[in-house]
C-alpha cells in the first residue's frame, strides 16, 4: 500500500506530472483579483476568504481528472484491479496522494496568499485550520467523481458537472470559517459542520468509488 | 491446484461473444486460444483474470490467482525500469525482481527510463512484471505483439520456466510461440447464438 502512494506522489513531482499546476492556478487567481474588483484593502479584506476557498476548491478540480485517468490509458489500472489490493484501499491511497500532492500545498501557501488579499491577521489561523479540514473532502469527493468518469474519453466537463455540487456543503462551511474567524467571530458550528462533511466523506465515498471503479473497468 | 472453467458465457459491451465454454488446466500446463478477430478472447481472458463477471458458468480459481497482462503494459514512463519493476514486486509483496530482469535480457536497461525504451522492450518490461507476481496462473493477452523472434524465444522460456514450477499459463496468441507442449483450442466454435438478451444488466441494482 505504501508502494502505491509512493508511487503516486513521485509520479506527480517527475517532469509531466502536474504537480505545480494547483498552486500556479490558485496563485492566477488571487494575484488576479485585485486587478479586477479594485486595490480598496477594505474591499479586498472582506471577500478574501470567499476568493481564497474558491480559487483552492478550483485549483483542486484541475487536477481531478489525472487521478485515474493516467492509469487507465496506460492499462495500469487493469493490473492494479487484479493485484492483491482491495480497490476500497485504491481509491482510498489515490484521493490521499491527490490530497498530499495538490490540498496539502494549498493549505501550506494560503496564508501567503492572504496577505496578497489583506485578509485581516486574526483570520490567518481559521483559514488554515478550514482549508487543512476541508480539503481532503474536496479529494476525496473528487476521486469518486474521476471513477465515476473513468474511461471517457476527455471527460473533464462531465468531471466539474459532476463534482461541483458535491463540492458546494464543503465551501460553504469552509468559507464561514474563515469568514467568521476574519471578522472575529466564534467559528464552532461552521467548523464542526465541515469537519461532519470531510469525515463522512472519507468514511463513506470510498465505497462507492470502488464501486463505481469496478463497474467503469468491465 | 487446477483451473476448471466450466459453461463459461462472457459478454462485450452487454452482447454475449461466447457461450458454453469448458476446459480445465492442470499445474504445468499451457493453453492457447486461437479464434478470429472479434471472437471474444479478450473477453474470455478479462473474465478468467476477475476483471468482469461471467454471464453464466463458472471460472474454478479465484482472482488472487490470477496474474493477468492485457494489450497495454502499464509501464510509467517517468519511472525507470527498475523502478516499474520494484513496484509491481511491493505490490504483489513478493520483492524479488533480479530474476525478472534475467528472464526479459533488461538487466542491461535497468536504469533507464521506460518512456526511452522501444516498444518490444517495453512489451518485455510489461512481461516481466508476470514473473515478479509469484501468481501461479498467468492469463496472457496478445503477449508476443511488438516482440522481435529472440524476444520471443525469451517468452517462451520464461512460460517454461513457470510451467516447470508447477505454474499454469492461459493465452491468446496468433503466433507460433515454440510451445509445442501447450494445448490449442480453438473458440470460434462457442461463438454466442443471435440473443435471446434481456439487455437490462443489472449493473446499477
Amino acid at each position: 500500500m505504501k508502494a502505491l502512494l509512493l508511487r503516486d506522489i513521485r509520479l506527480a513531482v517527475r517532469a509531466g506530472g502536474g504537480f505545480g499546476l494547483g498552486l500556479a492556478f490558485f496563485l492566477i487567481v488571487v494575484v488576479l483579483v485585485p486587478f479586477g474588483v479594485g486595490p480598496d484593502s477594505g474591499l479586498l479584506a472582506v471577500i478574501a476568504p470567499g476568493i481564497l476557498w474558491l480559487g483552492a476548491l478550483l485549483s483542486c478540480l484541475l487536477s481531478l481528472d489525472r487521478i485515474f485517468a493516467l492509469d487507465w490509458e496506460d492499462g495500469s489500472l487493469d493490473l492494479l484491479a487484479t493485484a492483491p489490493l482491495p480497490m476500497e484501499a485504491l481509491v482510498s491511497l489515490k484521493a490521499l496522494a491527490h490530497w498530499l500532492t495538490t490540498g496539502v500545498p494549498l493549505v501550506l501557501a494560503s496564508p501567503l496568499f492572504a496577505l496578497l488579499l489583506s485578509l485581516p491577521v486574526e483570520g490567518y489561523l481559521p483559514l488554515v485550520i478550514s482549508l487543512a479540514l476541508g480539503t481532503p473532502a474536496l479529494s476525496v469527493i473528487g476521486t469518486f467523481g474521476a471513477a465515476l468518469t473513468v474511461g471517457l474519453k476527455r471527460g473533464g466537463l462531465l468531471l466539474s458537472l459532476l463534482v461541483l455540487p458535491l463540492y458546494v456543503p464543503t465551501l460553504i462551511f469552509g468559507a464561514e470559517v474563515a469568514r467568521r474567524g476574519a471578522e472575529g467571530l466564534d467559528t464552532g458550528v461552521p467548523l464542526a459542520m465541515l469537519a461532519g462533511i470531510t469525515f463522512g466523506a472519507i468514511a463513506l465515498l470510498p465505497f462507492a468509488s470502488a464501486a463505481v471503479l469496478r463497474v467503469n473497468l468491465r | 491446484m487446477e483451473l476448471n472453467v466450466t459453461g463459461l458465457s462472457v459478454a462485450r459491451g452487454g452482447i454475449p461473444v461466447l457461450e458454453g465454454l469448458d476446459f480445465t488446466l492442470h499445474a504445468g500446463e499451457a493453453l492457447i486460444l486461437r479464434g478470429p478477430n472479434g471472437v471474444g478472447k479478450t473477453t474470455v481472458l478479462r473474465t478468467v483474470a476477475g476483471l468482469q463477471p461471467p454471464l453464466a458458468g463458472t471460472v474454478g480459481l479465484e482472482r488472487e490467482a490470477m496474474a493477468y497482462a492485457g494489450h497495454a503494459d502499464g509501464i510509467k514512463t517517468t519511472l525507470t525500469v527498475r523502478e516499474n519493476l520494484e513496484f509491481w514486486a511491493e505490490i504483489f509483496a513478493t520483492g524479488r525482481i533480479d530474476a525478472a530482469l534475467a528472464a526479459f535480457d533488461l538487466v542491461g536497461l535497468s536504469d533507464r527510463a521506460a518512456g526511452a525504451l522501444s516498444a518490444g522492450q517495453k512489451r518485455r518490461l510489461g512481461l516481466a512484471r508476470m514473473v515478479v507476481t509469484g501468481r501461479p496462473v498467468w492469463v496472457l493477452d496478445e503477449p508476443t505483439v511488438s516482440l522481435d523472434a529472440s524476444a520471443v524465444a525469451l517468452f517462451a522460456a520464461a512460460v517454461r520456466t513457470h510451467l516447470a514450477g508447477g505454474g499454469m499459463a492461459l493465452m491468446a496468441t496468433h503466433i507460433d510461440l515454440g510451445l509445442a507442449e501447450a494445448r490449442i483450442l480453438d473458440v470460434a466454435p462457442y461463438r454466442a447464438k443471435a440473443p435471446a438478451h434481456d439487455d437490462f444488466d443489472g449493473s446499477f441494482l
